[in-house]
């Protein structure tokens, strides 16, 4: 059973990961996207990380695509430009991703690392743990963490601030 | 449970390589950046892997400040992304060559 979704979420997330980078229109991607966090957070169930794939739901599924969904929207990109993917991309894209795939399965299959077969007793599972380590062991990360976060709201609202050089690039385009 | 740890690190490094390809392929930056963070959740998923199969949290800890790290730089990016097509009138890669003239 276990196997059967490990193999379901696998196909899921990787075959959503290749139509968020081939997907013509970028709303599209956006939510593929959401399928290939959602595909990751079963991964994370499955590996008995449970409050990691809850947080990759909220984070990443809930905040960062619907972010990303408004950003497209808002900026619609999509209407006025839809080009044709330059030659040159396509080949060193195509390259790059057979030179990393054929890379990653060689040497997975090569040289298997060695691992106990049957995994421990999983140690991530419980809150309990988490929050141990986050206020003892992590406990200045934390700090830097949640400080980092302010820093960011902060340089969000400065940046998308309106100035009077957007306003006159603005005007001079319409 | 009879997955093996090399499984979850194929997934993990194919799924860097679709990042990868997409960052080459596209012209959007929207796109772009959402191809970057596919990178970044492969390196995720890797870690997760490894922290289970050896045993110890730590690793999971990471993701967590990680998962922090992506939500801001998240935030600021689309933040300037905004901004770059206030300015320009474009966000396809392409056309952004205030650099190069």
């Amino acid at each position: 059973m276990a196997d059967f979704l490990f193999y379901a979420f696998a196909a899921l997330t990787l075959g959503s990961a290749l139509m968020v980078a081939l997907h013509r229109n970028a709303v599209d991607a956006a939510l593929s996207l959401f399928l290939t966090f959602f595909g990751m957070a079963g991964l994370f169930v499955l590996l008995e990380a449970y409050f990691l794939a809850i947080l990759q739901v909220l984070v990443y599924a809930g905040a960062v695509v619907v972010l990303f969904a408004f950003i497209v929207m808002l900026l619609d990109v999509d209407a006025n430009k839809r080009r044709p993917i330059g030659k040159f991309a396509k080949v060193a894209a195509g390259i790059s991703l057979a030179l990393l795939g054929t890379g990653v399965l060689w040497l997975f299959h090569k040289n298997q690392l060695s691992g106990p077969a049957l995994p421990l007793e999983a140690s991530g599972s419980a809150l309990k743990t988490y929050g141990r380590q986050l206020f003892t062991t992590y406990l200045l990360p934390m700090q830097v963490a949640g400080f980092l976060l302010l820093i960011a709201m902060i340089g969000v609202i400065a940046i998308s601030k309106k100035s009077k050089a957007a306003d006159a690039a603005e005007e001079s385009r319409s | 449970m009879t997955i093996s740890l090399n499984a979850f690190l194929i997934v993990a490094g194919l799924l860097f390589a679709i990042g990868f390809f997409g960052v080459l392929l596209r012209y959007n930056t929207l796109v772009l950046y959402m191809c970057l963070e596919l990178m970044l959740n492969a390196t995720t998923l890797a870690l997760v892997a490894f922290s289970r199969f050896n045993g110890t949290p730590d690793g999971n800890t990471f993701v967590f400040f990680i998962i922090t790290v992506a939500a801001a730089e998240v935030a600021v990016g689309l933040a300037i992304i905004v901004q770059l097509y206030r300015r320009r009138g474009t966000v396809q890669v392409d056309e952004l060559t205030a650099l190069k003239d």
